[in-house]
């Protein structure tokens, strides 16, 4: 099912969580909401399942207004950081609870618990209760039940958090996999960029209860649209250079004259940037202060002062105390305005 | 009037030691220490167990033995006869329908009433909530006595001296039971309350399929405490009942006593009959008790 959010805020009390929000997240695909704790992620799924209303604006599922369904009307499923699966009941029962509440025949009912548990993979485990199981087996269980009554939209609320680190990685698949078998639309919290970036269709950055960018992970990486963006997806974080009109490198640089009043930052992705023998060209120069290995991976840090840059996937590794130009290929190289807005330049060399 | 008292509960909601790993006693410290926390429970468990064993014993003896200075711990002979004579002195067989009937009705409807005044206060908003449940919780601190007189005087209002009702009807809810289903209706996470939502479930059904299954524990310490309370009840029957075929077990045991003395093996015997249901009860539910509210699947 299309969701479509029309100008929706949210506040509690005084403090607006979210502030005039649009946004459609198309049939059938799996949208991840990214941010920092407290950027209104969680809220914006509580409002899209109907278990909290918002204070303005409208919801739409499909072409149908849902604004002031409740959470039973919606027929939406749920899956919980902490699972939240009912203790006293067993797996099957669990996967089974939607089912009965809509009163479905119990023949029925247990066929399509088990045929949940197949896809989930948790068949051997139907007549355990939750504490038997692993945290992964729980989320496994809890994603059976969100599914059980072919929810119109299923919503995931940090549901990999819990899990350790390898897990993690397994289970994100296992939810694109289920995602792509079952073909529903699913909205996945999380304030993991690499888990967001890794399985979503489309993800929607938040921070301060407002979008920041909406779009897929390729462009949201390549071509951020604010120092926030840029700076919340990628390890390590981009580098942020301050630069001045009067900066060397502004003349360097094929920018048009009329924009480089409004240039204030720039920013470079530590593996976009390569070292030149030209100081000219330098976007940054500084002494290289230390040289860390991990595996095959090489990160070189260098400073000037008290800005720092970080690069890696370097041609040629240099040595630390070594004097270093910095610089990276025009198109890899991210414009930022005072109000931390990218300048494009795509739009001016035409 | 039935006596609950709020120093009861703590015992009775006490976790299981079994679930703890037992810890090593290693120094001479920790077992003298432990030596004398035998010895003080053996006393305690001795002092609690006389009356009961004095109960029993003396409800088989003879009427001077029951008597004789000194005790006679032992009846020469064991007098089952005595518990034949009780139930022909009085009609213990309708007192024990009696409190059976009463016993059972206002526990039911007690039951039902605090679950559900505990689970809106717990979950539910409207307006008042506070300042109601405030109000709810001062009446806890008038003394019962205090309240003997007003509640018989509303009873008669309305009729009701002298029936089933008027044993009935005023214990049907109970503030202190509220209270405690509250706490532990409140300590099942919202995340479970949101699932149930999801998952298509009302306010009801999520009350009765997630919440009580998951307080068994509260809801089996308040029952007992009830079904204690109003068996052993003695105070309000007498004073709302004449009729003496209306009257419930405690009551009744005044039959033992009359002007010319009182029969105590035979009083000693319709009291052991009183309590055995008590006994009873307390062994198939024990297991409950000690059951904790089990918080698996709930991770965080």
């Amino acid at each position: 099912m299309q969701v479509k959010f029309q100008d929706v805020t949210m506040s509690y009390g005084d403090k607006n969580v979210l502030n005039n929000i649009d946004f459609e997240i198309p049939e059938g695909k799996l949208v991840s909401i990214l941010g920092p704790s407290g950027c209104g992620k969680s809220t914006t799924l509580m409002l899209i399942s109907g278990l909290t209303f918002p204070s303005g604006g409208k919801i739409f599922f499909g072409d149908e207004e849902v604004t002031k369904s409740d959470a039973v009307k919606r027929k939406v499923g749920m899956v919980f950081q902490n699972y939240a699966l009912y203790p006293h009941l067993s797996v099957l029962e669990n996967i089974m609870f939607p089912l009965k509440m809509e009163k479905r025949p119990k023949k029925e009912r247990e066929r399509r618990a088990l045929e949940l548990a197949r896809l989930v993979q948790i068949e051997e485990h139907i007549h355990k209760k939750p504490k038997q199981l692993s945290g992964g087996q729980q989320q496994r269980v809890a994603i059976a039940r969100a599914l059980a009554k072919e929810p119109s939209i299923l919503l995931m609320d940090e549901p990999l958090s819990n899990l350790d680190a390898r897990l993690r990685i397994e289970m994100r698949e296992e939810i694109r996999r289920i995602q792509q078998e079952t073909g529903v639309t699913t909205v996945f919290v999380t304030h993991d960029q690499e888990e967001a970036l890794s399985i979503s269709d489309e993800v929607m950055v938040l921070n301060d209860g407002a979008i920041q960018q909406y779009s897929d992970p390729i462009t949201l990486y390549k071509k951020p649209d604010n120092l926030f963006v840029a700076k919340f997806l990628g390890t390590p974080v981009i580098n942020e250079i301050k630069v001045t009109r009067d900066s060397l490198i502004q003349n360097r640089l094929p920018i048009p004259e009329a924009l480089k009043e409004d240039i204030t930052t720039i920013g470079l992705r530590a593996e976009d940037i390569i070292v030149t023998s030209v100081p000219e060209e330098a976007l940054f120069t500084g002494i290289v202060s230390h040289v860390a290995r991990v595996g095959k991976d090489t990160t070189v840090h260098v400073v000037n002062g008290d800005a720092e840059c970080v690069a890696t996937d370097l041609a040629m590794i240099p040595q630390e105390g070594e004097d270093i130009y910095l610089t990276a290929a025009m198109e890899d190289i991210h414009f930022f305005n005072k109000q931390n807005d990218v300048i494009r330049m795509e739009a001016t060399h035409a | 009037m039935e006596e609950i008292r709020e120093r009861d509960i703590p015992f009775i909601l006490k976790k299981s030691e079994k679930d703890k790993p037992q810890k090593e006693i290693t120094s001479t410290g920790e077992k003298v220490l432990r030596g004398i926390a035998y010895v003080l429970l053996t006393i305690g468990a001795v002092t609690m167990l006389i009356p009961f064993i004095w109960m029993v014993m003396t409800s088989l003896k003879s009427p001077a033995e029951a008597v004789a200075m000194p005790p006679v711990w032992w009846p020469s002979v064991l007098r089952f006869e005595n518990y034949a004579r009780a139930f022909e002195v009085a009609p213990f067989g309708r007192y024990f329908l009696n409190s059976v009937l009463i016993t059972s009705l206002s526990t039911l409807g007690e039951l039902i009433t605090t679950i559900l005044a505990a689970f809106a206060f717990a979950r539910l908003n409207f307006y008042g909530k506070n300042i109601l449940f405030t109000i709810l919780i001062a009446t806890m601190m008038v003394p019962s006595e205090l309240l003997i007189i007003p509640n018989y005087l509303t009873i008669s209002n309305f009729g009701l001296i002298n029936t089933y009702s008027a044993m009935i009807v005023p214990y049907l809810a109970s503030v202190f039971s509220v209270f405690m289903l509250k706490q532990n209706f409140e300590s099942v996470p919202n995340e479970l309350y949101y699932a149930a939502k999801v998952d298509g479930s009302s306010d009801w059904n999520f009350l009765w399929r997630i919440m009580v299954p998951l307080s068994k524990s509260a809801i089996v310490a308040v029952t007992i405490l009830k079904i204690i309370g109003s068996w052993n009840a003695f105070m309000w029957p007498l004073i709302v009942t004449n009729d003496r075929l209306l009257r419930p077990l405690p009551v009744g045991l005044q039959a033992f006593t009359t002007e010319a003395g009182t029969q105590f093996e035979l009083l000693m015997a319709a009291s052991t009959i009183v309590v055995a249901p008590m006994i009873i009860i307390y062994l198939f539910l024990q297991r409950y008790i000690i059951m904790g509210v089990s918080k698996a699947g709930i991770k965080g």
